[in-house]
C-alpha cells in the first residue's frame, strides 16, 4: 500500500505529523486506508514537544460530560493500543496505569478540588468513574515524600503515564510498517475541494506540488487555525505556554504520575506547571522555571537535591473552552479538523476509534458536541 | 591504562603534594590539584558508573565538563561530575551503580 492509487491520488490526507496526526495516520493505514501524511520541518510549532505524557482523566469534562466520556474511553482502551503496537514495532511505549493523584497545598484548594469533582459527576449523561478525596495521612500512605505544607489531595486509579517521546517514535515506525506515505517538509499552503477530492498545494523548496486525496484530515495543531476555513470549517485554537523541567535520572521513588510532577520510566523526573498567554513566543523565561521549581518543591522536597538537565517552554494548543473539535465539514464533505489538547491520553481513541471512522466515511451523531458550531453561538442582543 | 605524563612527574614532587582519599572506601591517593576524574585515573579506575538505563560502563572521557560520563557520587551526593571537582583530602568518592538515589 505504499503506492497511492489513482495517479498520485490518497485516499486519505492527514496534515500534522504529531502526535494527533501520528495515531490519526495509524488507525487510518489499519483500517486498510492509503494515507499520505504531510509534516512541516522542524521549526514547526510543535505541541508535542511540550507534551507531559500524562494518560489522564480525573477532573476533566467540566462543563462537557461527552468529553469526560471520551476521555474515560481513551484511557480504557490505552492499554491495549500500547500492547497492539508493541507487537507491531516490538518498542515499548511504557503505559503505566498506577493511579494518579493532585495533592493539594491548602484546605481551601482541597476543597475547591473535591467540589468541582462533585460538579463534574453530576452533570447530565456522565459516566462515573472511581476517585477518592484523601487527607493528608491517606495520601501520605501512597505518596511517602509529600513536603509538610500538603494538605491532602484527589487520586483517581484510571490515571496513568507513559513515554510520549517513544510514543511519538513507535506511532512514525508503526506508519511507516503500514505503508503510510510520510512527507516531512510538506507545508501545506493552500487545500481546494474539487471534483469530489481535495487537492493540497505544498510549500515550495524542491518538495513543492501537489497532493490529492479523496479525503483530508486536519489535525495540524497550530496550524489548524489557518487550514481548517480553506474547507469550511473553523479551528479557533490559540497557543497556551507552559515550562517543563526535566531533572537527571533517579532510581523508582515517585510511584504515582501527578498533574504537575511525575517520574519517567526512565528515572528523570518531569515538572511542568505554568499556564501563560504569550503568544507564539517560546523563549525559556528564567522566573517562570524557577517559580515552578519552587512549588514543585513544597509538594516534594527531596526534589531539591536533585539536578536539573533540562529546561524548555513549549506551546499547548487550545480551543475557546479547551475541550477538543472533531468535525466533518459540511461544504466540503470528506473534510475533516482533529485538533486537541490532550494529545497523549486521547491517542488510543484517535487511533482505534476516530480513524475508523474517518475511513468509513462519517463521524456519526456522537460526535455533535464536539463541533466547532459550539462558538458560533449569535451574540445575545 | 593511565599514566601521568613523566615530565609532570619530575616537575613536581609527588609524594610530598599527595592527597588522601577514599574510592568506595579504599584508601587512594592523588597530587593536590587533581580532578575527582583525574584522580580516579591515576588509580586505576576507569569505570567509574554504570548507565541508568542500559547498565553499560562509562569512566572520565571529555575531562571538561562536557560529557557528564564521570559521574560519581562525592561525599554522600550523587551524580557530581569527577572532572569538574578538585579532590581534597578525607574525600569519600564512591563509584555508582545505576541511577542516583533521589535521598543521596
Amino acid at each position: 500500500m505504499t503506492q497511492p492509487r489513482r495517479g498520485g491520488e490518497y485516499d486519505v490526507a492527514v496534515i500534522g505529523g504529531g502526535l494527533v496526526g501520528s495515531a490519526l495516520a495509524w488507525g487510518l493505514a489499519r483500517s486498510g486506508q492509503t494515507v499520505a501524511m504531510l509534516d512541516e520541518g522542524d521549526i514547526a510549532v510543535r505541541p508535542s514537544r511540550g507534551n507531559f505524557a500524562l494518560v489522564w482523566v480525573q477532573g476533566k469534562g467540566l462543563g462537557m460530560s461527552d468529553y469526560a466520556g471520551w476521555t474515560k474511553k481513551s484511557s480504557d482502551d490505552w492499554g491495549g493500543f500500547a500492547d497492539l503496537l508493541y507487537q507491531q514495532t516490538g518498542l515499548d511505549v511504557a503505559y503505566r496505569r498506577p493511579g494518579g493523584f493532585m495533592p493539594m497545598l491548602s484546605e481551601e484548594d482541597l476543597q475547591a478540588r473535591a467540589n468541582a469533582m462533585m460538579r463534574l459527576h453530576n452533570q447530565p449523561d456522565m459516566i462515573p468513574y472511581p476517585y477518592e478525596v484523601m487527607d493528608r495521612e491517606t495520601l501520605r500512605k501512597e505518596l511517602p515524600f509529600i513536603g509538610p505544607e500538603v494538605v491532602g489531595g484527589t487520586y483517581c486509579p484510571l490515571d496513568g503515564h507513559c513515554n510520549s517521546l517513544r510514543l511519538l517514535r513507535t506511532l512514525h515506525k508503526g506508519i511507516g510498517m503500514l505503508g503510510v506515505d510520510y512527507r516531512p517538509n510538506h507545508r501545506v499552503e493552500r487545500i481546494e475541494h474539487r471534483d469530489g477530492g481535495f487537492r493540497m498545494a505544498i510549500a515550495g523548496n524542491g518538495a513543492g506540488g501537489e497532493i490529492r486525496a479523496g479525503k483530508v484530515v486536519i489535525a495540524a495543531g497550530h496550524d489548524g487555525a489557518r487550514l481548517a476555513p480553506m474547507v469550511g470549517l473553523s479551528a479557533p485554537v490559540r497557543p497556551q505556554r507552559g515550562h517543563v523541567i526535566v531533572t537527571e535520572k533517579t532510581a523508582p521513588f515517585l510511584h504515582h504520575p501527578t498533574v504537575y510532577i511525575r517520574q519517567t520510566d526512565e528515572g528523570g523526573v518531569m515538572i511542568g506547571d505554568s499556564f501563560e498567554e504569550a503568544g507564539f513566543d517560546t523563549t525559556l523565561q528564567p522566573g517562570v522555571s524557577s517559580a515552578i521549581a519552587e512549588r514543585a518543591i513544597r509538594f516534594f522536597p527531596l526534589l531539591g537535591k536533585l539536578n536539573v538537565v533540562r529546561s524548555w517552554a513549549a506551546l499547548r494548543v487550545l480551543t475557546p473552552d479547551g475541550f477538543p473539535i472533531y468535525e466533518e465539514s459540511k461544504t466540503a464533505p470528506g473534510a475533516f479538523v482533529a485538533t486537541c489538547h490532550s494529545g497523549v491520553t486521547l491517542a488510543a481513541n484517535h487511533a482505534l476509534t476516530l480513524a475508523p471512522l474517518i475511513a468509513a466515511g462519517g463521524l456519526g451523531d456522537r460526535f455533535t458536541p464536539f463541533s466547532a458550531r459550539r462558538f458560533h453561538v449569535p451574540q445575545a442582543a | 591504562m593511565f599514566r601521568r605524563l613523566p615530565e609532570i612527574e619530575t616537575a613536581l614532587n609527588a609524594a610530598a603534594e599527595a592527597v588522601a582519599f577514599t574510592i568506595d572506601g579504599r584508601p587512594a591517593k592523588a597530587r593536590a590539584g587533581d580532578s575527582v576524574a583525574a584522580a580516579l585515573l591515576a588509580n586505576g579506575v576507569t569505570a567509574c558508573r554504570n548507565t541508568p538505563v542500559s547498565g553499560a560502563a562509562r569512566g572520565p572521557y571529555c575531562m571538561m565538563g562536557i560529557c557528564f560520563d564521570c559521574l560519581v557520587t562525592i561525599d554522600g551526593t550523587g551524580n557530581r561530575q569527577g572532572c569538574q571537582v578538585r579532590v581534597s583530602p578525607g574525600m569519600a568518592v564512591e563509584t555508582q551503580n545505576g541511577k542516583r538515589e533521589v535521598e543521596r
